[in-house]
């Protein structure tokens, strides 16, 4: 080891032995959440490949699930994560500064819209639960052939749609539970004063994660909500 | 070690487009475009997410270079799994 790391190590309380300095710490970590997030959208892309395939093959019945689900919460839901990326963006860039007060009311604000997402997200399932449009033995979308007899709805297809709809919006609605645990503990420790100017790579990391939970859900609503919006003829 | 500090008001600047951008997807849907209607959907979704990457997540940014390869072959490995599977489904008769 030389002398100059171990001299690195006393003027920098937040820097690994390992690391050369802050800057190529802080590289490795984007590096390592960059290759982390490219799991995930091969996690993700199995489920989009999934959704490509069967709406290929049953297109009627996948137009007509996508018109029964509530746009309106989905839209709104689609404006609540713009808002909390806004946030998070913000959030860090606070970090960056040393605003510590400026960081803590972003994160509890990007805490707050990431529940209301949920809770949003709940009611339309909610919605779906009544409608008996969740897979399984008391499944029934009757309702949605009378509505749209033109497109001759085959039941057990459209229970397929309903189950992507299901895995794929509660798979998403897993990463913003762990995403809210995230900001959680972000926001213990920037109110501690952990973060600053010097050291936030931990805030940055945490935004990636939310970032690309957006990024699903920016997707997820045209896939799922928007399949077919256009007047019948 | 300074870190490159992007202005309140580009993040700003990019919220209002992705919040245009939601209206727009949204208004579009009720329109009839035939198989217009998809792909404008799936090019808007991806511009968004293009802004997403490139500002909020600060690709654009960035002096790594790896990070940048990371990112395109991540995009690259997901082309691969739709495009191959499509190939296969596109080409057979299902059921």
């Amino acid at each position: 080891m030389s002398d100059s790391s171990v001299a690195v190590e006393h003027h920098e309380p937040d820097l690994q032995h390992h690391f050369a300095d802050m800057g190529q710490q802080k590289d490795a970590a984007s590096l390592g959440m960059w290759l982390f997030l490219a799991t995930e959208i091969m996690f993700f892309g199995g489920m989009f490949c999934a959704y490509l395939i069967y709406r290929r093959a049953y297109y009627n019945e996948f137009a007509a699930g996508s018109r029964s689900i509530n746009i309106w919460l989905g839209a709104i839901n689609t404006v609540v994560l713009i808002c909390s990326s806004l946030t998070v963006a913000m959030g860090v860039r606070a970090a960056q500064m040393g605003k510590r007060k400026l960081l803590v009311i972003l994160l509890i604000l990007t805490l707050i819209l990431g529940l209301a997402f949920l809770g949003i997200k709940g009611i339309e399932w909610h919605d779906k639960y009544k409608e008996h449009h969740i897979p399984g033995p008391s499944f029934d979308a009757s309702d949605i052939s009378r509505e749209y007899p033109q497109l001759h709805i085959d039941q057990s297809h459209e229970q397929i749609f309903f189950s992507l709809y299901f895995a794929m919006t509660g798979l998403h609605a897993l990463h913003m539970i762990i995403g809210i645990g995230l900001f959680l503990y972000l926001t213990h420790f920037s109110w501690k004063g952990r973060y600053g100017p010097e050291y936030y790579t931990p805030v940055e990391m945490g935004g990636l994660y939310w970032h690309f939970v957006d990024i699903v859900w920016i997707y997820l609503f045209p896939l799922l909500y928007l399949i077919d919006r256009k007047p019948l003829g | 070690m300074s870190a490159h500090i992007i202005p309140a008001k580009l993040y700003v600047t990019i919220w209002l487009a992705l919040m245009v951008l939601t209206v727009v997807t949204a208004g579009v849907a009720f329109i009839d475009l035939g198989p217009l209607n998809t792909i404008v959907a799936l090019a808007i979704a991806t511009l968004k997410a293009v802004l997403v990457v490139l500002i909020f997540m600060h690709v654009k940014y960035t002096s790594e270079k790896l990070t940048k390869l990371v990112v395109i072959s991540a995009v690259f490995w997901l082309f691969i799994l739709l495009a191959l599977s499509l190939f296969d489904y596109g080409t057979r008769t299902l059921g």
